[in-house]
């Protein structure tokens, strides 16, 4: 039988927001959590009991992702556009500056590393369900997503160190 | 393997890529959204009343459920996946009429809420119980025997009893003007206590 699918956006509506964030930035990701949902919403009574349900909203969400992308055809997240962390957290000038540099960050990764990076890192997907979602094997995923690490840690962090000594 | 949130600066973690909770907003356009296109089976919202925290949830059809607390909110909408579909969501906005008229009944500015009811889930006797309920009107009440004699089945006053313990919709249908013979209250789905609130409101209106 299957559950109230309310209970499918309060487990799961978070982390698929965060997905969102990661393989879209802040602007465009409320449009593809919007979408991801609606998309859910309709197929819910026909998805198999035993089926994975995060596995299945990330899939959905990383096609919405890139329907998104095609329709504003944009790349990289200007950093000037990045608005101001929303919800309950810390709210003081120099978080909003970090979160900027972050979505900078991951804007600049290629989009198969910054995927592998969401969905293993952020959506906490296994790599051969990382490897599902995003086609080629678990191998590859693993390699794209710590090559993604590899390059965060060299620009984020590395603007992270100049920015504190200024 | 490498943590991603080593990355994030000390004081950040996963929530660096949004709150731990998705915008209300956000989630009023998927219901809004949902609706629009008739992809939603149920919709519901959680209000609290002098009478305690109300579950009311509807279809496209109207108004199909209203329940306290005391009945478990969560096994109510579990039953409402099971029995009308599974793709139920939540509004913290939405069903403002009904909310509107119930706020003004609390109130005592209204006697009744007058809204379009689905009444699926009673059927047969009970369905017809519930028929003649809707018309006692406020400030009166009537014994399980007379609702019984009513309904086409004098005898039936047992069964009577049970569609008011089942009656899907409490409140808005109003089983709490139904009661005992020898002039005690009898039984309700929200509680005597809500029941004895219901009534003694509607006395003094």
């Amino acid at each position: 039988m299957k559950e109230p699918f309310e209970r499918v956006v309060s487990e799961h509506g978070p982390t698929v927001l965060r997905v969102c964030r990661a393989t879209l930035g802040p602007m465009d990701a409320d449009d593809a959590w919007s979408e991801t949902f609606l998309a859910a919403l309709r197929a819910w009574p026909d998805l198999p009991e035993e089926a994975n349900v995060r596995a299945w909203l990330v899939t959905i969400a990383h096609r919405k992702a890139i329907d998104v992308h095609r329709a504003t055809g944009r790349r990289a997240v200007p950093v000037d556009a990045v608005p101001e962390p929303r919800g309950p957290g810390p709210q003081r000038p120099e978080d909003a500056l970090a979160d900027g540099r972050l979505w900078q960050a991951l804007a600049d990764l290629p989009p198969k590393q910054r995927q592998c990076v969401a969905y293993h890192h952020v959506a906490g997907l296994p790599y051969v369900e990382v490897a599902a979602v995003v086609g080629g094997t678990e191998a590859a995923a693993r390699r794209a997503a710590a090559d993604g690490i590899a390059a965060l840690r060299r620009t984020y962090l590395a603007r992270e160190d100049v920015s504190s000594h200024a | 393997m490498p943590d991603f949130t080593e990355l994030l600066p000390a004081g950040f973690d996963p929530s660096s890529f949004g709150p731990g909770e998705v915008p209300k907003g956000l989630r009023e356009r998927l219901v809004a959204r949902a609706t629009a296109e008739h992809s939603l089976d149920v919709v519901y919202r959680v209000v609290d009343s002098p009478v305690g925290s109300l579950l009311l949830a509807a279809t496209e059809a109207g108004l199909v459920r209203v329940a306290y607390a005391a009945q478990g909110h969560d096994s109510v909408l579990a039953d409402l996946a099971r029995r009308i579909g599974p793709r139920v969501l939540r509004t913290a906005a939405g069903l403002d009429e009904v909310v509107g008229q119930l706020d003004a009944y609390f109130a005592g500015s209204r006697s009744s809420v007058d809204v379009p009811l689905d009444l699926r889930l009673a059927h047969g006797f009970r369905r017809q119980v519930l028929d003649h309920l809707r018309a006692i009107p406020a400030g009166r009440t009537e014994t399980y025997a007379e609702v019984a004699r009513s309904a086409g089945s004098p005898r039936a006053v047992r069964a009577v009893g049970s569609a008011c313990a089942s009656n899907p919709v409490p409140i808005v249908v109003p089983c709490h003007r139904v009661v005992r013979t020898d002039g005690s209250m009898g039984g309700y789905v929200g509680g005597s206590e809500a029941k004895a609130w219901l009534l003694a409101r509607e006395a003094a209106a």
